[in-house]
């Protein structure tokens, strides 16, 4: 008997023998420029860094991100400690970034590098994490956090908090961008994980009422620097 | 009548006649058309989009062949390792046997619906392994002993009462009738499970074969943990989730959220490519990935409906559906409920014991206009009526349809019934009608006119 691989795609040759026809579509697409071709018809991510920025802070407001926009990374230090402070905070992990490493030691409560010497149990007792991204969708409020960038996969989900500090040079129009942008910085060394953070975790599935905090962090910071 | 259909018809007229229930369904997808036209509103053409997010789909399904191969590749070079399983059984085996050779004991999983495909949870758990679902709707589901009502609303028919009266039954925690309340319960439960599980076993929506990676959809970051804390990672999907570009995301990604959900993109969109690569701090140290057939193959060898292969499973299309709305998502009795399950169930598991979902559809378009990929799901339905009848007529597809093609081509026929059926409707409205069924139930019969409509035609005057 044939292996479950050749049947499989036996059986595929077998059915594509027939074609299919294409769909509607007014234009010629260009392999794998979809995001170009349907630029002009998705969602507005702005034509200028100024209108990026402004559609960014509309669709952070209404996802209930809360964005802290700061000149200089003196001041974004600064926030994070207010921050730590209002909140309570007794225990943040955070990545071990040369931008990071100042804001965490400006921290009134306890700061651990958490993937310096991972240990889950350990996290999951942090109230919240402290990253950098990858970059940030202007056109639908998304922040690309990876393996790379932000310390692992558990550090910007596992604490209740995530507290994302970046530039806003590293604000991108649209979700095309970001892609386009993540595999020219990896080429084909992606991160083993590469994840769009669009608002804090929430749920509806209770009666389709909205419930943030599901299993990921219920509060989501970005403190945009510049 | 196969079993499937009798069910199906007892479930369907019980929850028709519920109109509490059906109001309650009703109320609960009211905020969602609300978001979903806010955020259809912000695309500046959500036709066209369509266009683009059926074409990304149709380039990859119909060179499937070619797309898996340098998908596979990809994958493995990244790291993971990829299972072949042609049907449901050997997916369970293989899924059995990665748990085996690991000495696993814990199992979290996130929202899956390939799984509830392959009913791998029965075996599982039937195999000893403790299996917690991890998706809140589906949690709940787990502990009722129930299969999602709605594929991506899994428990949206459970009212706010019954699953607190279910977590102080299962859990102990006291009784609320708070959402968020509830909900903190399931968060604080499943927690300690992540950290401690050594499987996590999550679906697929997307497979970009460009550059070898899966992409996970959700909102409540469940599945980013259930790939991030277990030793091992298992992802299940079918064949036919494969792109060719991570630029198609672009476009499928946003479209996905606000079709099924009226969001702009869900919480968490996540792209794995391998186990924990060297440097990384967390993550599995294996990867693998089940790829599935269970019939696929049979959908894609039928040109005239391989479109529904380009499915991302946003549910839109139940949300719109009017048989939807009025019977429920159990009635149907399959894995993928509403019109993408009526259209694509008799593909996957026979024509025969699943054509009456054929007939649940008011074949109103509602389905066909809400599907972001251009699905023409109201003709499939009417393409599988068509393929019943032709494969195995019933008495009535034989004694009907050749008794009308008989009289509709004679026309001196066709106005002597007329006359004859208008003379005896009188008496017809008299007698017990037990041959017409259902349809009597709750209908009369009209009133008969005194003139044909082709009489009336012809001298209109008269």
């Amino acid at each position: 008997m044939p292996d479950a691989r050749s049947d499989i795609f036996a059986r595929i040759r077998e059915a594509l023998k027939v074609k299919a026809p294409r769909p509607h579509l007014k234009g010629e697409p260009v392999a794998g420029k979809t995001s170009a071709a349907a630029k002009p018809w998705l969602p507005d991510g702005g034509e200028s860094a100024e209108a990026s920025l402004a559609i960014l802070a509309e669709q952070l407001a209404k996802l209930k991100a809360m964005l802290i926009r700061v000149p200089d990374h003196a001041s974004a230090a600064k926030a994070v400690a207010e921050l730590a402070a209002a909140k309570n905070w007794k225990k943040v992990a955070y990545h071990g970034h040369p931008l990071l490493r100042p804001v965490a030691a400006a921290l009134p409560c306890e700061a651990w590098e958490a993937d310096a010497s991972f240990e889950k149990q350990r996290l999951e007792g942090c109230d919240a994490g402290l990253t950098t991204c990858e970059s940030i969708v202007a056109q639908l409020g998304a922040i690309l956090v990876s393996s790379a960038s932000s310390g692992g996969r558990a550090l910007s989900i596992l604490p209740h908090a995530h507290v994302v500090v970046a530039e806003a040079a590293q604000v991108v129009p649209d979700l095309g961008s970001a892609l386009a942008l993540a595999k020219a910085r990896h080429g084909d060394q992606m991160p083993s994980m590469l994840s769009f953070i669009t608002g804090p975790s929430r749920t509806g599935d209770i009666e389709r009422i909205l419930v943030l905090g599901a299993h990921g962090p219920k509060e989501l910071y970005l403190v945009l620097v510049g | 009548m196969s079993d499937s259909k009798a069910i199906f018809l007892k479930d369907a007229a019980v929850n028709a006649a519920d109109g509490d229930q059906r109001a309650f369904i009703r109320k609960a997808l009211g905020g969602y058309y609300v978001n979903r036209d806010l955020q259809k509103a912000r695309y500046r053409d959500w036709e066209r989009a369509r266009d683009a997010a059926s074409l990304a789909k149709w380039s990859a399904v119909n060179d499937l062949a070619a797309v898996l191969e340098q998908f596979v590749a990809n994958f493995e070079r990244n790291g993971g390792v990829v299972h072949w399983a042609r049907d449901a059984a050997e997916a369970r085996d293989i899924i059995l046997k990665i748990a085996a050779d690991n000495q696993a004991k814990a199992i979290v999983k996130s929202k899956c619906m390939t799984s509830e495909e392959i009913h791998l949870n029965d075996a599982l758990e039937k195999a000893g392994y403790g299996v917690v679902e991890s998706d809140l709707g589906e949690f709940i589901q787990q502990l009722r002993g129930e299969a999602p009502y709605h594929f991506v609303f899994p428990c949206m028919h459970v009212k706010r009462e019954a699953i607190s009266e279910l977590f102080t039954k299962h859990l102990g925690t006291a009784p609320t009738d708070s959402p968020e309340e509830l909900t903190m319960i399931a968060r604080r439960h499943l927690r300690q499970l992540y950290v401690d599980a050594d499987i996590g076993i999550t679906g697929a929506n997307f497979l970009v074969a460009e550059t070898g990676q899966i992409s996970i959809t959700e909102n409540e970051g469940n599945a980013r943990l259930t790939a991030a804390l277990p030793r091992i990672h298992v992802a299940l999907s079918g064949i036919e989730k494969v792109v060719r570009h991570l630029d198609d995301l672009s476009v499928l990604l946003p479209m996905l959220a606000t079709a099924g959900a009226g969001q702009p993109m869900t919480c968490y969109n996540t792209l794995y490519s391998g186990p924990r690569k060297e440097g990384e701090c967390d993550g599995p140290e294996q990867f693998h990935l089940v790829l599935l057939d269970n019939s696929r193959t049979r959908l894609l060898a039928d040109p005239e409906q391989r479109d529904a292969l380009h499915c991302i499973r946003c549910g839109a299309c139940l949300n719109v559906c009017p048989i939807f709305k009025n019977i429920g998502g159990l009635a149907y009795g399959t894995t993928y409920q509403g019109p993408i399950g009526s259209v694509i169930t008799p593909h996957l598991r026979g024509l025969k014991q699943w054509n009456h979902l054929s007939g649940a559809s008011s074949l109103c378009g509602a389905c066909t206009d809400a599907c972001p990929v251009r699905i023409d799901l109201h003709h499939h339905l009417l393409h599988n009526r068509r393929n019943a009848a032709k494969e195995a007529p019933t008495l009535f597809d034989r004694v009907f349809h050749h008794g009308f093609n008989f009289v509709i081509k004679r026309p001196w026929l066709f106005a002597a019934g007329g006359r004859i059926f208008r003379a005896t409707l009188p008496l017809l409205q008299k007698l017990p009608l037990p041959y017409m069924g259902a349809w009597m139930k709750t209908r009369d019969l009209p009133e008969a006119p005194a003139r044909s409509f082709r009489d009336q035609w012809k001298n209109p005057d008269a």
